[in-house]
């Protein structure tokens, strides 16, 4: 059973209370994109096994969207945070080096 | 390879089954293939039976880093059908139904097809349109399934709760070519048969790369050494994006968990296949009496053959509202594998951005029925270089262009 800790009520929710919500950090394109990158956002996905960064939903608690850290190789979570960033915070990059010394970073 | 037959039993009868040979080699790999497959589930095994049977291509490998049938292909629920909405799935799925009616002979290997029958059921007024649909899309493709009532199920299905207190039966898509097969055996079927045209299927034999030159695989890298090849179909289902990230281009697939349960057995008490989409549920009984159920994918991405209870116990508990006597079954065993889903929930039989590599994947929750059809269609695009018809409309480039193959609408549980 998954359990995230919700970064705005601090609550730690087990999943059920949680509807997850796909890859995160995506960049977003609007009228006027080309194919290419109107596919990008929509379709194209990391699908990482191993370090994965994903939008959440704490759905049956405060209701707000937030990101997590998460392995999809063993289910381990590094850690929740704020979903109001464009990248994953230092910290989090931090505990996910030191439990995951090979990984490549962000691609 | 010597023939399965009722002489051979009975020949094997009289000498204490001495005489029995191994159903496939395990040879070491050599240094190059004409054709190298990587994944030995039912569509990597049945790409290379139809490269070998259709187009003479026998000097090939399929690689695969577990053992053969070990993925997906051994850990599905065996649905088969083929009443799809849109005109490619259909064409497809159709052709590999019609491949199955005959796919013991062919291979001399009994998979136990059963066309046993198959329901959808409508339990909202929404899915009582959709399937009417549905109805006449396939009556225009050739497609023989019809709509029933409530009354017609209930007779079809005896254990069946037509008037539930959420979600009553309203009527059901039946497709009476529709059935099941033993999962196993299509895999041990077309190994077996791959073997005696001389193929080399490598188990326990991981990729670990792919090396290419100006455009064009050279061959593989793997836990058993290099090995050339001319040609490569990369046929890994949830590893899909791992494979292709070594061969460096992306796929639109994003990898799940989907689980299954069988309970113990019981006496016969269902001979047709029901799938419920609105609660997400559907079962069948297998041979040996147990009744098998599986339901939607759990959330996330995962790549560890385990998902999450609550999904069991959704499936279950919307399952023991359409079928009351199941609620005193003990279940035992539940297990699941990783699919890969794309974005319209239709696979891709695609060329790639290297020249003679080519990808199958995409086939998520419902491929198992898919397994001859589209090694057919496989086997025609690796030989030829180009898609034939039931290909073409599968290629990875849809989702750029926005012809989507859109399934998901037609179907809640695509299985
Ligand atoms: C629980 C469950 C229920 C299902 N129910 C149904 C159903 O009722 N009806 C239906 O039609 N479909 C169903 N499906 C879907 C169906 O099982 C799949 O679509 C189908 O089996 C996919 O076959 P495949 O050959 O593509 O993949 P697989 O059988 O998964 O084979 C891929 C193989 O590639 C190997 N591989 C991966 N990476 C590498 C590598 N780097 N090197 C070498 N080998 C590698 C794997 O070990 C694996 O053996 C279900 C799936 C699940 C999980
Ligand atoms: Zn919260």
């Amino acid at each position: 059973m998954l359990i995230l800790e919700c970064p705005y009520c601090g609550v730690k929710a087990e999943e059920t209370e949680l509807s997850p919500g796909g890859e995160a950090h995506l960049k977003r394109f609007g009228p006027g994109s080309t194919g290419e990158e109107f596919e990008a956002y929509m379709f194209a996905r990391k699908n990482p096994k191993g370090v994965h960064f994903e939008r959440w939903r704490h759905a049956y608690g405060c209701g707000k969207w937030f990101l997590a850290a998460r392995c999809t190789a063993t289910l381990e979570v590094f850690g929740t945070y704020s979903a109001q960033t464009t990248e994953p915070p230092a910290e989090i990059v931090e505990k996910i080096k030191a439990k995951r010394p090979d990984w490549k970073g962000t691609k | 390879m010597k023939r399965y037959s009722v002489f051979a039993i009975a020949r094997e009868a009289l000498r204490y089954h001495q005489g029995w040979e191994k159903a496939w080699r395990a040879p070491a790999p050599k240094p190059a293939y004409d054709a190298i497959i990587i994944g030995a589930g039912g569509h990597g095994l049945a790409t290379a039976y139809y490269l070998g049977k259709n187009y003479g291509i026998t000097n090939v490998a399929i690689l695969e880093k577990g053992w053969l049938g070990g993925g997906n292909t051994g850990r599905n629920t065996t649905i088969i059908r083929s009443n799809y909405l849109q005109d490619p799935s259909a064409a497809i799925y159709n052709k590999a139904l019609s491949l199955y009616e005959d796919l013991s002979q062919d291979l001399n290997y009994n998979v136990m097809f059963s066309p046993r029958g198959l329901l959808m059921l409508a339990q909202t007024h929404h899915e009582v349109r959709g399937y009417l649909r549905t109805v006449h899309a396939n009556n225009l493709q050739g497609v023989k399934t019809e709509w029933i009532g409530p009354e017609k199920v209930k007779e079809l299905v005896p254990i069946i709760n037509i008037d539930g207190p959420r979600y009553p039966v309203l009527g059901a898509l039946y497709q009476a070519r529709g059935g099941t097969a033993r999962h196993d055996a299509v895999a041990w079927g077309y190994a077996r048969a791959c073997s005696a045209m001389g193929m080399d299927i490598i188990q326990q034999c991981e990729v670990t790369g792919v090396r290419s030159e100006n455009g064009q695989v050279t061959g593989v890298e793997t836990t058993k050494g290099f090995i050339g090849t001319r040609k490569l179909g990369i046929v890994v289902a949830g590893h899909s994006g791992q494979v292709a990230d070594m061969a460096g281009f992306r796929l639109p697939v994003e990898s799940l968990a989907l689980q299954a349960l069988v309970s113990e057995p019981i006496k016969p008490c269902m001979d047709v296949v029901v799938m419920a989409n609105t609660v997400h549920g559907y079962m069948s009984q297998s041979d040996k009496g147990e009744m098998v159920i599986g339901g939607g994918t759990d959330g996330f991405n995962n790549f560890t053959q385990r998902g999450s209870f609550h999904h069991i116990e959704e499936t279950l508990r919307a399952l023991v509202e359409t079928f009351p006597m199941i609620s005193r079954l003990k279940m035992l065993r539940q297990w699941g594998g990783i699919v890969d889903m794309t974005g319209d929930r239709s696979p891709i039989i695609s060329k790639t951005p290297l020249g003679n590599c080519f990808i199958n994947c995409g086939w998520g929750t419902g491929g198992f029925k898919a397994i001859p059809g589209s090694g057919w269609a496989m086997a025609e695009l690796m030989a030829k270089g180009e898609p034939g018809p039931l290909a073409a409309e599968f290629n990875m480039w849809r989702f750029r262009e926005g012809q989507f193959i859109d399934e998901s609408v037609a179907a809640g549980v695509a299985h």
